[in-house]
């Protein structure tokens, strides 16, 4: 349905997207990843036919959104990362406007209106003002003139941003529900959300496509090696030092990797890697009892999709990620 | 079609906003304002006359209508831009131009609205100034043809500020911004002819004939002469031809 083929995005200074390719095939919903500034928000302003490439081909359908970009135009629904809306405008004025910037006329435009704004649950409020409304109902109305008339390609920028948590759950229901009919990319940057809604992930960072892959397909891959975090302290109170036990640990076998945590209260935590195919919390923790001190904790940490972004976007700051809670959008 | 479509939502926009209705109290207590002058001395002068012997034809038309249109040409420079500044500026600010410009139209449906809207708006309030025009053929009898003219040559020099002004409003996102430069550009557009009271030179002519007061002055004598539509229909053109270019490079640079 969409294929991109060597895209690059150049503006006057930087290079925003450098020579991207990937395809989403039809009724696909596909998660677009990276850091802010990777250049997510450019490639999708490229899809929409908001702004031209650089070089490379983008087709939606069998339509060049630079030749035909009239026809790409009437087969794509965008919702740009702020809504674009008019708060001077009632909500049923404004999807109707929308429904006729799309082309819809007469009869099927305002069954089209009624459907989105049943679906999208905005009906309640479609006569009240725009700029009245709260920022979840105005992402719903971003989303129903974005399906206004019935697209094949759905593009989101961050659907879910600046929403509650109860919105939130929401939205991807909606999202799911609109999958089957529709060809879906959204970019996000909220991991767990594309764990849960996409079949596949695009990955790019500082321009570039870094992987792109099903989530399993994703996981599987870097799972290769064990990610341990473990917590110990000294009998009776005692001082440890850290490099100490560092030294201790990083002579056990199969250990490829020791970094400091945190040490807190006398209890210092480390997180270790070990070699592809190890499973050394045995020997740690008799690394540990041996030489006489408190195992506190000792845990495998699951690899997840934060730390497969992480690993492959190159971010530094990889033992500070809390799961579930990163934000990179 | 698609003009259409724009066309009613710039009305809705602008008629649910405050600025509409300022700026139409604000013109309509100016306009007052100048045809009370204007009448009041009118009136004195035809006291004073009478009271001589004298009695000099007088012309409604010339003494009162007259003047009054001059006036509003003037003060539509000032309204103009305040118009138009939120045109494209406030698009831009809020992001739904990306709405615009990803939908199945072309610039010139989106353009063409805008603008139509504007000069909607703009006849609207020229509008209200007919109602204190329209005492005069209470008490007396006008010529109604040469007031007619005057009219269409504000509605045309109206035209022409409100393309400029849309165009100034690709320009930038702050709707200040645009109401200010707008601002200027009509007032330079004003006194580019004072440069031919003291130069007789080819280019001062030419600077002169740029100025679009002076193309109104016809007008306002109830005079149709094909150099001063032409110039209006040619700065309605331009500005509009420029809102296009102006458009298009946004996609390229943004």
């Amino acid at each position: 349905m969409i294929k991109v083929e060597g895209l690059t995005k150049r503006y006057a200074r930087h290079v925003a997207v450098d020579n991207i390719s990937f395809e989403v095939g039809k009724g696909q919903i596909v998660g677009f990843l990276g850091p802010n500034g990777a250049g997510k928000t450019t490639t999708m302003r490229v899809l929409t036919c908001f702004l031209p490439p650089s070089s490379g081909t983008v087709r939606v359908g069998e339509f060049d959104v630079l030749e035909q970009s009239m026809e790409v135009k009437k087969r794509i629904g965008y919702l740009p990362e702020t809504p674009p809306l008019y708060p001077e405008m009632e909500v049923c004025e404004y999807l109707d406007f929308v429904g006729r910037l799309k082309g819809l006329r007469g009869e099927q435009l305002a069954k089209r209106v009624d459907e989105v704004a049943e679906r999208c649950s905005v009906g309640d409020v479609k006569s009240k003002l725009i700029g009245k409304l709260s920022k979840g109902y105005r992402q719903r109305v971003g989303l129903a003139q974005a399906i206004i008339h019935n697209p094949d390609v759905l593009i989101l920028d961050e659907p879910t941003s600046g929403l509650d948590p109860q919105q939130i759950i929401e939205t991807r229901d909606l999202i799911h529900e609109l999958a089957g009919s529709h060809t879906i990319i959204l970019s996000t940057h909220i991991l767990p959300e594309v764990e849960q809604i996409c079949e596949r992930v695009i990955i790019i960072a500082k321009g570039k496509l870094v992987a792109t892959d099903t989530v399993a397909n994703l996981t599987s891959r870097l799972r290769g090696a064990e990610t341990v975090s473990l917590e110990v302290t000294a009998r009776n109170g005692a001082a440890l030092s850290s490099g100490e036990v560092q030294e201790k640990l990083e002579r056990v076998s199969g250990v490829s990797r020791v970094s400091s945590k945190s040490a807190r209260d006398g209890a210092l935590s480390f997180m270790i890697e070990s070699q592809e195919g190890q499973h050394v919390r045995p020997e740690l923790a008799r690394a540990v009892i041996e030489a006489g001190w408190n195992l506190n904790e000792l845990h495998a940490v699951g690899l997840s999709l934060e730390e497969i972004f992480l690993e492959l976007t190159g971010a530094p700051n990889r033992d500070v990620v809390a799961p579930h809670a990163t934000t990179v959008g | 079609m698609n003009a259409i479509t724009i066309f009613r939502k710039e009305l809705i926009s602008y008629y649910r906003s405050p600025i509409a209705y300022g700026v139409m109290a604000f013109f309509a207590l100016i306009t007052g304002y100048f045809f009370y002058i204007a009448v009041a001395y009118f009136v004195q002068i035809g006291i004073q006359s009478s009271m001589m012997g004298q009695s000099q034809p007088m012309s409604v038309n010339d003494s009162v209508i007259q003047p009054v249109l001059s006036n509003i040409s003037v003060i539509g420079l000032f309204m103009i831009p305040m118009m138009t500044m939120r045109l494209f500026a406030e698009e831009k600010r809020t992001g739904t131009i990306e709405l615009l410009v990803t939908s199945p139209i072309t610039d010139w449906e989106i353009i063409l609205g805008k603008w139509l809207a504007a000069l909607v708006l703009y006849a609207s309030m020229l509008g209200l100034s007919l109602l204190s025009i329209a005492t005069l053929f209470l008490y007396g009898s006008p010529d109604w043809r040469p007031m007619l003219v005057g009219y269409l040559g504000l509605l045309l020099q109206g035209g022409s500020l409100l393309a400029i002004g849309t165009f100034i409003s690709t320009c930038t996102r702050n709707q200040i911004v645009a109401g200010v430069a707008g601002f200027s550009v009509s007032l330079l557009l004003w006194v580019l002819n004072w440069v031919s009271s003291f130069q007789d030179s080819a280019a001062a002519k030419v600077v002169a004939y740029m100025s679009v007061l002076q193309h109104f002055e016809s007008f306002a004598r109830g005079v149709l002469d094909s150099k001063d539509i032409l110039y209006y229909l040619s700065a309605i053109f331009i500005g509009l031809f420029l809102t296009g270019r102006s458009l298009e490079s946004l996609r390229w640079r943004a």
